[in-house]
C-alpha cells in the first residue's frame, strides 16, 4: 500500500539523517572539520529549522507571514534568560523557548490571521518590529547593547532539533490536518464550505511554526556570544522568507536545500564584505528570473525517487500573489 | 409528508447597504425531496445559497435545519450540521490530488487528533486508512477512481464538476445544495449528470436543492420548483404549474406589451 511505502521511506530518511549526523560528529571530534566549518554547519541547521517552520505557515497554509524573526527573537531571549539569568540547563532552555514563542504565536495569530494577503503580511511585519523594540527597551536583557550568552550549542543538539522539526512538520503535513491547511491555501471559501475550521488551522500552523522558530532562536542565541535586538530586525525575517520562496513555495525539501545553499554562499561571501550583498542579491535575481517557481517548484525531493507519489506542495496559482 | 421539514426558511433576506439582494423568502424542504430553484440572472439564487451555508449572515428572517437555527453560524459548523454545497464557479483544491480533494471533505467526520498525527500514533493510521477507503468509495460512484492521483486542476471540465459533487457528498450532508451543476456541459453530459443526481439521492437518502439554468434538467428531475426574481419568490409548484405560471413567464420573457 501507498501508506506503508511512505512510512518505510520516512524511517529510511530519518535513519539516513541520523547516520549523517553521527558521521559529522566524528569528523568534528577528529578535528577534520575546523571551527569555521562547524560553525557553518550550526548555521545551516538553524536556518533549516527557520525555513521549514516558515514553510508550514507560508508554503502549506498559504498565510503570508513576514514576522518570523519576531519568534526567533522571543526564542533567543527566552532561552538566554533561562540559561544565563536563571542558570538552568540548555535543553530546558530549548523547550521553554519553543513554548514561549508558540504562546506568542497564539497571541499574535488569533487576531491577525483573520486578515488576508497583504494585510496579514503588514500585521506580521509589525509584530516582528514590536518584538525587536520591546527587547531594545528591556534593561533586564541588556537593551541595545545586547545580552552575552555562553556558547553551548553542540552538533548533537543542532542535528536533533533539525530532525525533530522536519519529522514533526512532515507528519503534520501528511495527515488530515495538513490537508486541511493545504485546502485553506488552495481555496479558503471551499475549505470552509467543506467543514474545515479555517481560523483554527491557520492558528495551529502559525503556532507550530512559531514553536520551531523559538527552538531555532535558542540555538541561535547559544551559538553566538552575544544577542542584540538588531539581529532580529525585519531583514532577518526577509532572510528566512527568501529561503522559503527560493526553495519553492510548498516544498519542504526545497526550503531545506535553499537553507543549505544560501547559508554556504553567504558564509563564503563574508570574505568579501564590500561585494557580499551585491553578489547575494544577484544570485537571488538570477534565480528568480530563471526559476520563478523556486528551486524545487512544488515537488518534494522524494518525488524524484518515487514514481506516482503525489507532491503535497504547491502555490495557489502559477504566480505568487505577494513577494 | 407530515413530519417536520428538513429545512425551513422563514422570511429570510439580506441587504447589502441599501440593496435588498434577497428578501422575504419562505421555503420548506422535506426529507428526500429534490427541489429546483430557478430564476433569471441576478435574481439572487447564489446569494440565497450563501445565506443557507453561512457565507452571508441573513439580516432578516430565520433559517433552521431540523428545527435547529442556523443563523449566524460559521460556514464550517453549518457543513458539520449537514448542509453541503458545490459552487457555480468551480472551487476545487487545484494543487491537491483528486483523492485528497475528497479526503479534505471527509475531514470533519474523522477524529484523529493533531498530536496523534505528529507522533504517528495508531489512531492516526486507522483514521487515515478509513478516510482513504471512504474517499475511494466516493470516487468509484463518480467514476473518478482512475484519475485519483491527478491534480484536480488538471482534470477536464466535466470531471471537475463531478469531483465537486463527490467532494460535497463526502462531507456527509443531509441536504445537498447544487449550484448550476450542469453549467457548461453538453446535452449528453447533462443527461449523465441527471442520472447521477438521481442515483446519489437514492443511495444517500439525500434532500437536494438545485439551482439550474438548464430547464430540461430542472423540469426533468425536480419534484417542486421555486422561482426567484429580484430577490423575491414569485412562484412555487410542480414543474407543470411553473411552466404555465404567467409570473414566471413574465420574469423570464419580460412583460407583455399591452
Amino acid at each position: 500500500m501507498n501508506g506503508m511505502k511512505h512510512t518505510k521511506g520516512f524511517w529510511l530518511s530519518i535513519v539516513l539523517a541520523v547516520v549523517i549526523g553521527i558521521v559529522i560528529q566524528f569528523l568534528i571530534n577528529g578535528e577534520i572539520l575546523d571551527s569555521f566549518y562547524t560553525n557553518t554547519l550550526y548555521l545551516i541547521g538553524i536556518n533549516i529549522i527557520l525555513a521549514v517552520s516558515l514553510h508550514l505557515i507560508i508554503g502549506i497554509t498559504g498565510q503570508f507571514s513576514i514576522g518570523h524573526a519576531g519568534f526567533l527573537a522571543v526564542g533567543a531571549y527566552t532561552s538566554a534568560i533561562i540559561t544565563m539569568k536563571l542558570g538552568m540547563p540548555f535543553p530546558v532552555a530549548i523547550i521553554v523557548a519553543g513554548i514561549v514563542a508558540a504562546i506568542a504565536g497564539l497571541i499574535i495569530g488569533i487576531p491577525t490571521l483573520r486578515l488576508r494577503g497583504d494585510y496579514l503580511a503588514i500585521a506580521t511585519l509589525g509584530f516582528g518590529e514590536i518584538m525587536r523594540i520591546i527587547f531594545l527597551n528591556m534593561n533586564y536583557v541588556g537593551g541595545a547593547s545586547g545580552m552575552s550568552v555562553t556558547h553551548m550549542v553542540t552538533w548533537p543538539w543542532v542535528i536533533s532539533c533539525v530532525i525533530i522539526t522536519i519529522v514533526v512538520i512532515t507528519n503534520f503535513t501528511n495527515s488530515r490536518h495538513g490537508r486541511a491547511c493545504i485546502a485553506i491555501r488552495e481555496n479558503e471559501i471551499a475549505a470552509d464550505a467543506m467543514g474545515i475550521n479555517t481560523t483554527f488551522y491557520k492558528v495551529v500552523a502559525f503556532v507550530i511554526g512559531a514553536f520551531f522558530a523559538g527552538v531555532a532562536g535558542a540555538l541561535y542565541a547559544h551559538n553566538f556570544y552575544i544577542i542584540q535586538p538588531t539581529n532580529f530586525g525585519f531583514l532577518k525575517s526577509f532572510d528566512i522568507l527568501i529561503l522559503v520562496v527560493l526553495g519553492g513555495l510548498g516544498s519542504m525539501s526545497g526550503a531545506v536545500i535553499a537553507a543549505i545553499l544560501l547559508t554556504i554562499i553567504s558564509t563564503y561571501l563574508s570574505n568579501y564584505p564590500e561585494v557580499r550583498m551585491v553578489i547575494y542579491s544577484l544570485v537571488l535575481i538570477v534565480m528568480m528570473l530563471f526559476r520563478p517557481q523556486g528551486l524545487m517548484g512544488t515537488k518534494e525531493i522524494t518525488a524524484f525517487f518515487k514514481v506516482g507519489k503525489t507532491a503535497k506542495g504547491g502555490v495557489q496559482n502559477d504566480k505568487h500573489t505577494v513577494a | 409528508m407530515t413530519s417536520t421539514p428538513l429545512l425551513k426558511v422563514e422570511k429570510a433576506g439580506i441587504r447589502f447597504g441599501g440593496l435588498k439582494a434577497v428578501s422575504d423568502v419562505n421555503l420548506e424542504l422535506n426529507k428526500g425531496e429534490l427541489v429546483g430553484l430557478i430564476g433569471p440572472n441576478g435574481a439572487g439564487k447564489t446569494t440565497f445559497f450563501n445565506l443557507l451555508t453561512g457565507v452571508y449572515v441573513p439580516t432578516e428572517g430565520s433559517i433552521s435545519l431540523e428545527g435547529e437555527k442556523l443563523n449566524g453560524q460559521a460556514p464550517y459548523k453549518i457543513t458539520k450540521k449537514g448542509i453541503s454545497r458545490t459552487f457555480q464557479n468551480i472551487r476545487l483544491f487545484g494543487e491537491l490530488s483528486v483523492l485528497d480533494n475528497v479526503k479534505v471533505a471527509y475531514h470533519s467526520l474523522s477524529k484523529h487528533s493533531i498530536l496523534s498525527s505528529i507522533f504517528r500514533l495508531p489512531s492516526h493510521f486507522s483514521g487515515e486508512r478509513e478516510m482513504h477507503e471512504k474517499a475511494i468509495e466516493f470516487l468509484k460512484i463518480f467514476k473518478l477512481e482512475t484519475v485519483m492521483n491527478e491534480k484536480a486542476k488538471n482534470l477536464p471540465y466535466g470531471q471537475q464538476r463531478r469531483l465537486e459533487i463527490a467532494r460535497a457528498l463526502a462531507a456527509g450532508p443531509k441536504l445537498l445544495l447544487l449550484d448550476e451543476p450542469a453549467a457548461g456541459m453538453n446535452p449528453q453530459e447533462t443527461a449523465e449528470l441527471m442520472e447521477l443526481i438521481a442515483l446519489i439521492r437514492e443511495r444517500f437518502q439525500l434532500t437536494i436543492l438545485l439551482i439550474e439554468h438548464d430547464m430540461s434538467l430542472v423540469m426533468g428531475i425536480c419534484e417542486r420548483i421555486y422561482v426567484l426574481d429580484h430577490g423575491q419568490l414569485i412562484a412555487e409548484g410542480t414543474p407543470e404549474e411553473i411552466r404555465n405560471n404567467p409570473k414566471v413567464i413574465e420574469a423570464y420573457l419580460g412583460e407583455e406589451v399591452s
